[in-house]
């Protein structure tokens, strides 16, 4: 964890009574429902669906123990006991009510937390990999430059009323967790011949209803230039990004308007300005921002845990589990593991405040009191002792937290839809459930192996659906929800020869009853066609193309769907 | 006069601030006094404005960029940034540009849909003149100057970021 010094506190102290100033001017009529919005927002509290809802910063997804159990505090004592994990790294509740939000801030700010630039048209949580720090390829810590940026994005004064959000990720090792390629500006952690360390800069990637993947704008930046770089591409952005058009203001949308090569040089020229500037890095600051970082103690381990090698060949179950939802770690006995929030049945990334105290107490026990949240929406404790991997397993099944289905079909990303979010356009919810209990066994599930499916109630893609290897976007037809389904996309590069992609749209939508049906069809022709158990389900869409997928699902021999389900209701 | 806030005090304000007519032509140029002209009042008019009795300033809209006035600068008395919306940013960075890249030391106003709440933000980046949206009250928008005590960021009031400060 980065420690809050005197100054990082008092800043999010005066924030919090900044707020609540301006929630007290709102309620006594002096701010009208207009001029309290943007400052609402920017401060994460969304008017939805049922309630206000607030969306709290968990910046790069880090977190302790103690900060969980705040807020599983908030969840119980201001909410209805639950929050909801994001796809970027926040979590959200559903229920606060608008003139307690200022109390819930303080609380947050007593565990340095906060829900500042959460929301709004202004630089977003930066979000990073959920494997920083303990990767086996990383390059940089990318938590260190997270909390650089963290800082200098924080109130900043120039960049407070972009045209749109402002969306970083960092990724700082060599297979890119991060999605660099689908941010406003993606930084990917790269060394020179030298061995120095750069990054290479990556704009106007994005979701939303242009998808569109970054471009590389500079190779190799050199590290002390990371910031005014960065400033360079913000101004660019905040002078000449459309503000007419809410649809078009992105950066994404200025970049393909200048074509990518005349916005690099539009940035070039700002930063021919700014560049070795105050604003310059300096390796003290990088060096004092590193030492504020909590590290982990580990024990030096001769190497693989003996005994978690013989539990592995010994207990199917925990070697299923082990198989999924332990990660490689660099230090020598250690792992990182995935504790799922998708067990079927619950909203994908919904937490409960007894699941939080309890996954605090697990960090506590197992990780050294620190946890992080993944774009997956799970949580995630990164330095384990391989030797306690069978007792942490048996914690996690008796809270419902060791489903083993990282990185499959099952364990899909969805937003909270139509139920909660008032911008969706069809729910989400029922239909990740629908899914979840379609494919619930295990032994098929696992012979499908990796499948990234992504779910978004609306065009604003919250769920990733266009990066999904399967997405499904809700979609409003005369008042009616319907499915669209796209298939081929990619996150980033977290394989060789796999970059970030984005998804096909297979043909008209579905109803959602539907969905998981055509979802089975598509499985049904990746495992025909597949040329061994390697080859994973993007792989054969990217091998053999979209048509087979289509003619299954449509046409040819096959009834369309919605006949084929009722002729087996009939049956 | 109206009222409106000057390095942090509610002061009168000597300038009066013309604008376009609602078709887009210019309006008549008063005999004397302190004005602030369009820019492209200014473009247009540049000569016979400089030899009528009375200090000179320019606004500039949000989409018009601060090179226009860049080399005219030390014939100026004022410098005003309008903001059509509260939420149109693009008048930060042309303070930010006239104070660091152009050198302008004179008095710059935020026009328009000034709030008490972007107050801090603007003087951050090198305003020191506001003129709030109407039904604003300055005197108790001038508390919102004090609201942070710091800034991470380098900008016109901290040419230092805080790291090199800490």
């Amino acid at each position: 964890m980065y420690r809050y010094d005197e100054i990082d506190q008092k800043l999010v102290d005066e924030r919090v009574a900044q707020y609540r100033d301006q929630t007290r001017r709102f309620l006594a009529g002096a701010l009208s429902e207009d001029d309290f919005r943007p400052l609402r927002l920017r401060n994460g509290l969304y008017i939805q669906r049922h309630a206000p809802m607030l969306r709290v910063a968990i910046p790069y997804g880090l977190l302790s123990s103690r900060q969980l159990r705040t807020l599983a505090h908030v969840a119980r004592k201001w909410d209805r006991g639950y929050g909801h994990f994001s796809t970027r790294q926040n979590l959200q509740f559903n229920w606060p009510k608008l003139e307690d939000v200022p109390d819930i801030l303080a609380e947050l700010a007593t565990v340095q937390m906060h829900a500042i630039q959460t929301s709004g048209n202004c630089v977003r949580n930066i979000t990073t990999d959920h494997l920083a720090g303990v990767a086996r390829d990383e390059i940089v810590d990318s938590f260190v430059w997270c909390e650089l940026l963290r800082q200098w994005s924080t109130f900043h004064p120039e960049f407070s009323y972009l045209p749109r959000k402002f969306k970083i990720a960092v990724n700082g090792a060599a297979v890119d967790r991060a999605a660099t390629y689908l941010h406003d500006i993606g930084l990917h952690a790269v060394r020179d011949a030298r061995g120095e360390t750069g990054f290479r800069v990556i704009v106007g990637g994005g979701m939303g209803r242009t998808p569109i993947l970054g471009h590389v704008i500079r190779e190799f930046l050199p590290w002390p230039h990371f910031l005014t770089y960065i400033e360079a591409v913000l101004r660019v952005y905040n002078r000449y990004g459309r503000r007419d058009n809410i649809h078009k203001a992105r950066i994404k949308i200025l970049v393909k308007a200048l074509t990518p090569a005349r916005f690099r040089e539009e940035v070039e020229a700002e930063w021919a300005h700014l560049k070795d500037g105050p604003s310059t890095l300096t390796g003290s600051e990088v060096r004092r921002v590193e030492r504020r970082f909590t590290r982990p103690a580990y024990e030096r381990l001769p190497g693989d845990d003996a005994g978690y090698a013989a539990r592995l060949a010994s207990d199917r179950a925990f070697a299923a589990w082990a198989g999924r939802n332990v990660h490689a770690h660099k230090m020598p006995g250690y792992a990182a593991v995935t504790l799922s929030l998708k067990k079927t049945g619950v909203p994908p990334g919904d937490a409960t405040a007894g699941q939080m105290d309890a996954v605090a107490d697990l960090a506590e026990r197992y990780s050294q009191g620190e946890l992080r949240l993944s774009h997956e929406q799970n949580l995630i404790l990164a330095d384990v002792r391989q030797a306690e991997l069978r007792a942490l397993w048996d914690d996690a099944k008796a809270l419902g937290l060791a489903t083993p289905n990282v990185g499959l079909l099952t364990n899909l990303i969805a937003c909270p839809g139509g139920d909660f979010c008032s911008l969706a356009n069809a729910k989400t919810i029922p239909v990740a459930q629908a899914i979840q209990e379609r494919f619930d066994r295990l032994d098929y599930l696992h012979d499908i192996g990796e499948l990234d499916l992504n779910l978004s109630g609306c065009m604003n893609s919250c769920g990733h659906h266009h990066v999904g290897h399967i997405g499904i976007l809700g979609v409003d037809k005369n008042g009616e929800e319907w499915y669209q389904i796209s298939i081929g996309g990619n996150q980033g590069l977290t394989r060789p020869g796999a970059p970030a992609a984005l998804g096909k749209v297979i043909g008209p939508s579905f109803a959602r009853a539907d969905v998981p049906g055509v979802i089975e069809r598509l499985i049904e022709v990746y495992l025909e066609r597949r040329d061994s158990e390697e080859e994973r389900f993007v792989d054969v869409v990217w091998r053999i193309g979209v048509e087979p997928f289509k003619e299954r699902v449509y046409g040819g021999v096959h009834q369309r769907p919605e006949s084929r389900q009722r002729s087996l209701a009939a049956a | 006069m109206a009222a409106f806030i000057r390095d942090r005090k509610v002061v009168s304000d000597p300038w009066l601030r013309l604008e376009r007519n609602d078709d887009g032509s210019l309006p008549p140029v008063p005999r004397a006094g302190d004005i602030i002209v369009p820019l492209a009042m200014w473009q247009a008019q540049r000569d016979s404005l400089l030899v009528r009795p009375g200090r000179i300033g320019v606004w500039l809209d949000s989409h018009e960029a601060p090179e226009a006035i860049a080399e005219d600068l030390r014939l100026l008395g004022v410098v005003a940034v309008n903001f059509p919306k509260s939420g149109d940013g693009r008048g930060y960075t042309t303070a930010r540009l006239l104070r660091e890249r152009y050198g302008w030391k004179g008095e710059l106003r935020a026009i328009g849909d000034v709030l008490r709440d972007q107050l801090f933000f603007l003087s951050s980046c090198g305003f020191n003149a506001f003129v709030l949206r109407a039904g604003e009250d300055p005197r108790e928008a001038l508390a919102a100057f004090g609201e942070l005590s710091e800034a991470y960021q380098a900008s016109v009031e901290r040419p230092e970021p805080l790291f090199r400060r800490r």
